[in-house]
């Protein structure tokens, strides 16, 4: 990136006169575009033992911290089958319990409190759906948008600001703030797209510091009377948003059906998330404005030659991007807790999104289906907590790990034994392969 | 050193790379081995390397069985190669890009780059190479890069040296004084196995030629066969070398560049002050040695360089100061010069390349939403029209050869309403089936009236394809002259002289 000229032209470096131009790889073609690549083309079956690979290392931390296999493990010799009891008690129980507090409550009676975990499931991946889909968006047009926790901050406080001072009508109230949130997130992404569109600064860069912009310009106004500080109040925490402006729960739907007096937690959110997801998908695989988000990401110089302009699709891509992502402000602000934010309110999902991006493959339904196995990990670590006593951290060596072994397609592939798959080595004579 | 292969098989999967193949190089001979890309002529040296094994057969050195587990082996049996692809370290001085692998060292491991120098320079001066052994790679042409490569197997006493496509990054100067480097080689004894797709060395230099195709011997020739007979052997088929064109029959004046400059980001002028016009129905065929400009000229044209001075028009419309999609819009194509780089998306499907410059408008796009089902006849019919070889539209392009990558390129710019064509190195890499194709396509889109501009490194190209040519060197035009200009008189040119008849 450092040698462009300030146009952000990518074209080819002239030759010297008199002097044949060697083939350098990827004068242009960031180093990024090809890690990103060698990530996706891993395929689905990779990503899904990449998620079991990391159930089974995270069981080995199980019992290894289980105090019971350890107290086992002091009389190995004399009953051994003790030990192996305890390692299954632990990991049977820790499982068990990550299931039922995110899927279905086996315990509890009836269908409707059985269902609750699913729910807080969904609750947990709508902010994780969005912003993994905005992080992906950018992938696929070979960028890294690290900068989530600026946007969700931004959209966060501009769809609160608009949530407690406008009174609207419930459904309009919402929906503005909700655009404003987009737009909040998408200025911020903007600037980022713009920088790297006009002076070829990287995107990585620009966003990290944004991330700080954002916080420190947060707390500063929640600190502030008259900003966002909510009046009367010495903490640094926002007013609550007006009633018109929370999204409505979906369990309120099913009480209209009769179903009961149940309250799940999962509202309207998980509804844009998933029209989001139809919005995205359609943007990248159908669009003529993802087609070139796609030839940019794939092959920049091509584009530019195919008379793409690079520099608008950078801007447009990092616009949307941070548009997504601050739809995970407005589900924090106006869905989760709309009992008014502290600085803390993205709750590290912009980091998170980058991790179910990758997951997800950045394919808008693998993003989707991700987002909900995230979802899932957060909604029952929190059980497994409180009935097995594993520390939550264990659940966030899980997604760590996840992330490592997607990252590192080939360590999967050597691990279960997979054939290498994908495009063979673009060479043309080397290889000797017959080519007809 | 006698070098003989016995049935030597390789297979990849269910693909046979290699399917008995027999071949005897005599001490002191310089054996031509000819194929299509992907004949099988690679794998089958990287056997005799050692760096595949063979499935069936042996290598016999001097009627002495072979058994090379790696190339470290094949090296010590007296066998070197000068890879395509050179395999120098650029930051390496040549001297110690020499030792790299076998350092002579001294007391306390300490490098002895004295005698790594000294055998540099002996070995030069043995062969008349003019290298210095203080040179860092990165600095020297490609030509003397090859030097090092032949310096370095001769430096380890290779006694059968493999020239793996040796000219495919040479200039035509170059090429003829790598020609002379092998003809000392063999003088001096060593035996050559030649590695080409390129007929007019091979009969220069070859002292026996082996044709190979489809992973099969076809047969041999002697060095006296004509291009036709070579070529037939290679393809399969008759293939017409010199494709037969008519007259031009030029219209007006088309695209007009009147003084036109392109400053890099160095402020270089690398094209400096150049005015050439093009009429409707012609072919232009800008040649000059890889460097000279060629590229950022095409690349001024279509909008790519972002400082240019000067004047370029088209039918009258101004193109310079246009965007690269004004400019395609005004009904230009472009064969980029590195159609992997610049030309194809490889990890796009044939179809989705074949819209890449159409990628806003009508027909492939309505309101914003990509017309699939456009784009899926048109690419079916593409593929046909083309004779592009792949499974489906749906094929990505990555996979297909350098043959059908270029035919996509073809069948993309040629399907467009054109005003003007311009086609930067469009048989660089390719098979002699494949540059017939496209030297056909070409001569089509002049005699349908559509100026034509091709940018050529390769004399028998320009001959080929010019009813007139402009020489380029160092930036700047050296003369216009007709497209029957003798060879001679071109390579002249080429090298900056302008001789009397075309400065006339």
């Amino acid at each position: 990136m450092s040698a462009q000229p300030p146009s952000g032209s990518a074209g080819a470096l002239p030759a010297e006169p008199g002097r044949a131009p060697s083939a350098e790889p990827g004068r242009e073609a960031p180093a990024a575009n090809r890690i990103l690549r060698e990530i996706f083309s891993g395929g689905a079956v990779v990503t899904v033992l990449a998620v079991v690979l990391a159930l089974l290392i995270a069981g080995v931390l199980i019992a290894a911290t289980d105090s019971g296999v350890q107290a086992a493990f002091g009389y190995f010799f004399a009953q051994p089958g003790d030990s192996f009891l305890a390692i299954g008690n632990a990991v049977g129980g820790a499982y068990s319990s990550l299931f039922q507090g995110s899927i279905y409550n086996f315990m509890r009676p009836g269908f409707l409190n059985g269902i609750k975990p699913l729910t807080e499931t969904l609750t947990f991946a709508t902010p994780l759906i969005v912003a993994g889909l905005g992080v992906a968006l950018a992938f696929r047009v070979g960028m890294f948008n690290i900068g989530g926790r600026g946007q969700i901050l931004i959209a966060a406080a501009v769809a609160g600001w608009i949530s407690w001072s406008f009174p609207m009508p419930f459904f309009i109230h919402a929906l503005v703030a909700t655009i404003g949130a987009i737009v909040g997130g998408a200025l911020w992404g903007g600037i980022a797209g713009l920088l790297k569109a006009r002076t070829g600064a990287h995107e990585v860069i620009v966003t990290i510091m944004l991330n700080y912009v954002a916080f420190y310009l947060i707390s500063f106004m929640l600190r502030t009377p008259g900003a966002l500080q909510s009046a009367g109040s010495n903490n640094p925490k926002s007013p609550a948003a007006l009633p018109t402006a929370v999204y409505p729960k979906l369990s309120d739907l099913i009480t209209l059906f009769g179903g009961g007096p149940t309250t799940f937690r999962v509202n309207a959110g998980f509804i844009i998330a998933i029209l989001a997801t139809i919005f995205v998908w359609y943007i990248v695989n159908r669009s003529s404005l993802g087609f070139r988000f796609r030839a940019v990401g794939e092959n920049p110089r091509a584009a530019r030659v195919a008379g793409i302009n690079v520099n608008m699709v950078y801007i447009l891509a990092m616009v949307l991007s941070g548009g997504l992502v601050g739809l995970a402000g407005a589900d924090q602000v106006l869905g989760s807790t709309p009992s008014g934010f502290s600085s803390g309110v993205d709750a590290g999902i912009g980091f998170d999104a980058i991790t179910v991006a990758l997951l997800g493959r950045s394919r808008p339904w693998g993003v989707f289906f991700s987002g909900l196995l995230f979802g899932a990990l957060k909604a029952g670590s929190y059980t497994m907590q409180a009935s097995e006593q594993i520390p939550i951290d264990i659940v966030l060596v899980v997604q760590s790990v996840i992330v490592l072994l997607i990252a590192a397609p080939p360590l999967v592939r050597t691990v279960f034994h997979l054939p290498k798959p994908g495009i063979q080595p673009r060479t043309r004579r080397t290889a000797g392969v017959v080519t007809k | 050193m006698k070098l003989q292969l016995r049935g030597i098989t390789k297979r990849f999967g269910a693909l046979v790379a290699n399917d008995h193949i027999d071949l005897t190089v005599g001490s002191g001979e310089i054996h031509a081995l000819l194929g299509e890309n992907g004949a099988g002529k690679s794998t089958l040296m990287n056997v005799l390397y050692g760096m595949y094994p063979a499935d069936e057969g042996e290598v016999l050195l001097d009627d002495v069985i072979q058994h090379f587990t790696g190339p470290g082996d094949a090296m010590s049996a007296g066998i070197g190669m000068v890879h395509q692809h050179f395999m120098l370290i650029p930051v390496f001085t040549v001297a110690e890009n020499v030792i790299l692998g076998h350092e002579p060292t001294r007391a306390g491991g300490r490098l002895d780059l004295a005698a790594a120098r000294a055998k540099v320079r002996e070995i030069s001066s043995r062969f008349g190479f003019d290298v210095d052994p203080d040179a860092v790679v990165e600095d020297l042409p490609v030509g003397v890069q090859q030097r090092v490569e032949i310096i370095k197997a001769l430096s380890r006493d290779a006694k059968v040296l493999i020239f793996d496509e040796p000219t495919a990054v040479l200039t035509p100067q170059e090429t003829d004084e790598l020609m002379g480097i092998m003809r000392q080689l063999k003088a001096a004894g060593t035996s050559i196995v030649f590695i080409t797709h390129k007929l007019r060395e091979v009969r220069e230099v070859a002292d026996r030629i082996t044709v190979i195709r489809l992973g099969k011997v076809v047969g041999d020739a002697p060095p006296t066969a004509s291009n036709a007979e070579l070529a037939s052997m290679m393809v399969g088929r008759a293939v017409e070398l010199m494709i037969e064109k008519d007259p031009e029959r030029p219209g007006a004046e088309a695209l007009v560049v009147e003084d036109l400059s392109v400053i890099d980001h160095n402020d270089q002028y690398v094209v400096s002050h150049v005015s050439f016009s093009v009429r409707a129905g012609e072919v232009l065929v800008i040649a000059g040695v890889q460097g000279n400009g060629q590229t950022e000229l095409t690349e001024a044209i279509m909008g790519l360089q972002p400082r240019i001075e000067g004047k370029i028009s088209l039918n009258g419309h101004e193109l310079s100061g246009r965007s690269t999609h004004g400019v395609l819009d005004a009904g230009v194509g472009f064969v980029p010069e590195d159609r992997n780089e610049d030309g194809l998306i490889a990890e796009f499907t044939i179809a989705e390349n074949l819209m890449l410059d159409r990628s806003s408008s009508a027909p492939f796009v309505r309101a914003g939403s990509l017309q699939l089902g456009v784009l899926q006849e048109f690419a079916e019919q593409k593929l046909t029209e083309f004779d592009i070889r792949a499974q489906g539209i749906d094929s990505l392009v990555g996979q297909l050869s350098g043959g059908n990558q270029q035919k996509v390129v073809l069948a993309r710019e040629l399907s467009r309403e054109l005003r003007l064509l311009v086609a930067a190195q469009p048989t660089r890499g390719l098979d002699v089936g494949s540059i017939e194709f496209v030297h056909t396509r070409i001569i089509q889109a002049r005699d349908a009236g559509i100026p034509v501009v091709v940018v050529s490194t390769e004399l028998d190209e320009v001959v080929a394809l010019a009813d007139r040519i402009a020489v380029m060197f160092r930036g700047g035009i050296v003369g216009i002259v007709p497209g029957d200009t003798s060879r001679e008189t071109l390579g002249l040119m080429m090298a900056g002289e302008v001789p009397a008849e075309a400065a006339a």
